[in-house]
């Protein structure tokens, strides 16, 4: 077969301006999508992580169980469950921007709740024994003590899960949100040349998780100067 | 009734679809699908990982460079646009011989699982790298001095360690290819959520059907993970390795 690499060029516009960005009459959009879903998935998951701690089992139950049952479940199944609730929950018919987004944060808030409670044990307990005995409130010393030294320690797992996150929002085009992946499936359907786009769509995606993963490793060797290797 | 009661909107629970005349059987072929895609891919995406894994610490620059490029792109790419890739884009490429035999032999199912074992292999082989680097050059050089030959350093000491360190975190990634294959539904392979669907799509009770595949998803992840734990315990070294939580989808 011949390769046709024009074929990207003249669908560019297409696909990184209504694909990636989410801007045109399409909505969606997988920046558009991404960016909300790290944010809120990182509240949920501060949120989760710290529930999980709890001591009050009417709080620690819920929030194991949730973490639990999400991460037994593959996304793809969530997906489904919110494209399918949230609009009965709302009564009324939403765009799959928003179905996307919810099903998102709520998968995502699961893992990152792991990732926080296991930045959070890794300070030590001696921390919380000195803020509470100079007097702090339970939430000071979360706030002021602990989760300042907990989040250094998370920084390299939140940013591969937030890696993770990015590849991921590929799935809402299963629903029919139009991102990267539902415009290359487009325009592949439309000009017949699956090949040239799947591997454009690759490259652009792995343009931005290759970026996101090297930040991740000049910032762990910037945060620990003390634990920079020493090759 | 739950729904209906707490939101207030009228849903009419009928759980009998799971289990009347087609549903069942769809379920049932669904999830030998899951488990046959899953086990084939995840045979070949151990036997990626382990050759690209051992590359990766290959004092030979340029195997490492390749090992490092396979890594580096293919676990940096999502699995649904390897999968669109493998199902619609490679064939197309491929030789006539190759491409009518995939048709006749399930041209789905072979794409499906040539996308989770390469994009699986490429993750595995990152934990295998992490598994033989940890191992500290000076516990080799001590094994061989006290007289045990290459092999039996590898046998005695190596392995049995590298293995225990790999093992968590492969148990992990290997649940996450056990949900990942639910991904086959999207070029045709009907797998569990594809039977889900299809059982949504036929009945409209869409709440039974995704609870039905929820819940054997579920079985399956805790059941395994509650085996390797078990075996985990059992096998850990006192004092040596610390178990580690790898939360990694």
């Amino acid at each position: 077969m011949n390769f046709e690499f024009a074929i990207i060029i003249s669908n560019a516009k297409f696909l990184l301006i209504q694909g990636l960005v989410g801007i045109g009459k399409f909505g969606g959009g997988t920046l558009r999508l991404a960016v909300p879903a790290i944010l809120l998935g990182f509240v949920l998951g501060v949120i989760l992580g710290l529930a999980r701690l709890a001591r009050r089992p009417c709080i620690h139950y819920p929030a194991v169980l949730y973490i639990e049952l999400i991460r037994g479940t593959p996304l793809i199944m969530v997906i489904f469950w919110f494209w399918f609730l949230v609009p009965i929950i709302l009564r009324k018919p939403i765009p799959e921007y928003w179905v996307a987004l919810t099903a998102f944060v709520m998968f995502e808030g699961a893992y990152i709740g792991e990732i926080v409670r296991a930045g959070i044990q890794s300070v030590p307990r001696g921390q919380i024994d000195a803020a509470t005995a100079t007097g702090l409130s339970y939430m000071r010393t979360m706030v002021d003590i602990i989760l300042p030294q907990a989040i250094r320690n998370m920084i390299p797992s939140l940013v591969t899960q937030f890696i993770i996150l990015f590849k991921d929002t590929s799935l809402a085009s299963i629903i029919g949100m139009m991102d990267l992946t539902k415009a290359a499936q487009t325009v592949s359907e439309r000009e017949l040349r699956p090949f040239e786009m799947y591997i454009f769509i690759a490259v652009v995606y792995w343009i931005f998780t290759y970026s996101m993963s090297r930040f991740s490793r000049w910032l762990e060797i910037r945060m620990s100067p003390e634990q920079a290797p020493s090759t | 009734m739950l729904l209906s009661g707490f939101f207030g909107i009228p849903y009419d629970f009928r759980w009998s679809v799971l289990w009347e005349a087609p549903h069942y059987t769809w379920i049932i072929d669904g999830l030998w699908m899951t488990l046959r895609i899953s086990a084939i891919s995840w045979v070949f995406a151990v036997l990626l990982g382990i050759l690209f894994g051992a590359l990766r610490t290959s004092p030979f620059r340029p195997l490492r460079a390749i090992a490092t490029a396979y890594v580096e792109f293919f676990r940096n790419v999502p699995l649904l646009v390897w999968l669109f890739f493998w199902y619609f884009g490679a064939p197309e490429v491929f030789p006539e011989v190759i491409r009518q035999w995939l048709i006749h032999h399930g041209m789905e199912f072979w794409s499906a699982v040539a996308g989770i074992c390469v994009y699986h292999g490429a993750r595995m082989a990152e934990i295998i790298r992490a598994g033989i680097q940890s191992i500290p050059k000076t516990q080799i050089e001590g094994a061989l001095s006290t007289g045990l030959s290459v092999p039996q350093t590898y046998r005695l000491i190596v392995i049995p360690i590298a293995l225990r360190l790999i093992v968590p975190p492969l148990t992990n990634d290997s649940l996450g290819l056990l949900k990942n294959s639910s991904l086959a539904m999207t070029i045709g392979v009907a797998e569990l959520t594809f039977a889900t669907r299809q059982i949504e799509t036929y009945t409209a009770k869409a709440f039974e059907a995704f609870t039905a595949g929820t819940l054997i998803y579920l079985g399956l992840c805790l059941g395994i993970a509650f085996v390797m734990d078990r075996l985990e315990r059992k096998f850990a070294i006192p004092g040596l390795i610390a178990r580690t939580e790898r939360p990694e989808h």
